[in-house]
């Protein structure tokens, strides 16, 4: 008799209190009914895929046959990852969670992929003048922010590095999805994160240097 | 939201801010504890930070807590 996989005896040794699904996941997709407890992954697996690039998709312009292929793509994909990584699950979480993350984030990389087969507009395109619109400033009331927006672009041009003023112009000024950067830079979303965070930082800093930024605060929380 | 809310949201960095690598490791944790109406925040602010500056990390965990709620239906 071949003995159970690790992850199948680990079920009822390790994980006492996990929920009845998590352990019939776990002792399907490692006993005999493997083959089928894959498929049935699959097929959950590639419903949130088409799910999530619906819900996401609008805005990436993805439709039809392509919307499916990447579905499929993120569900085959994710599905590998799940296999291979299944005794890494520790029961901190339901199983279908831990294993619905896989494919969530798949999706989440994909679309940073696909940003680039249609980009709307070239990524490092200093078009300074869409910076006002970029944080919704109404146009009318111009003489309020026009020394803010400008010390901003001043801030960004000669206090950020080269880095931070390339993920600036092209998440900030030109709209970029976080994650088509990532792609596109060959980096992750953490590195770019932590890169903007240093960057928000510096030019928070600038601008109360500068006085401009203090003034509006207060006013802001004096609006009712 | 008014232009002077968002550019302060953007310039408002909070020190206790997790960063996308732990509240990605931990998604799956924390979208069942927003499930459970456990107080994911109260047990994690550190990722509740992140996720109130973060876009495409609070995009994934409104994905996953859609899909495991519905469990893949």
């Amino acid at each position: 008799m071949t003995p159970a996989p690790r992850a199948a005896r680990a079920t009822s040794v390790w994980f006492p209190s996990l929920d009845p699904e998590s352990v019939e996941w776990l002792r399907a997709l490692t006993g005999p009914e493997r083959e089928a407890a894959t498929e049935r992954l699959h097929d959950h697996l590639l419903r949130i895929a088409r799910r999530e690039l619906r819900r996401r998709g609008e805005q990436a312009r993805i439709t039809g046959p392509e919307l499916d292929d990447l579905a499929h793509q993120s569900a085959s994909d994710a599905l590998v990852s799940i296999l291979a990584k299944l005794e890494e699950f520790r029961g901190d979480s339901r199983f279908t969670t831990w294993a619905y993350r896989f494919v969530v984030l798949e999706v989440s990389n994909k679309l940073g992929r696909h940003f680039w087969t249609r980009p709307r507009a070239p990524f490092d395109r200093e078009d300074w003048e869409r910076l006002p619109d970029r944080f919704g400033f109404d146009p009318a009331q111009e003489s309020e922010w026009r020394e803010t927006i400008e010390a901003l672009r001043l801030a960004v041009e000669h206090e950020l590095t080269p880095y931070q003023r390339t993920l600036f112009v092209a998440i900030v000024l030109n709209g970029v999805p976080v994650d088509a950067m990532t792609a596109r830079l060959g980096t992750n979303r953490n590195a770019i994160y932590k890169a903007l965070f240093d960057a928000r930082r510096k030019l928070r800093a600038s601008l109360v240097a500068r006085g401009l930024l203090d003034h509006h605060e207060d006013a802001e929380r004096e609006r009712p | 939201m008014s232009g002077w809310s968002a550019l302060h949201g953007f310039l408002t960095t909070d020190p206790d801010d997790a960063g996308c690598g732990r509240t990605l490791e931990l998604l799956e944790i924390y979208a069942d504890l927003v499930i459970a109406n456990a107080g994911p925040e109260v047990r994690y602010p550190d990722i509740a930070a992140h996720l109130r500056a973060c876009d495409p990390c609070a995009d994934d965990l409104a994905g996953l807590v859609a899909a495991a709620r519905d469990n893949g239906s």
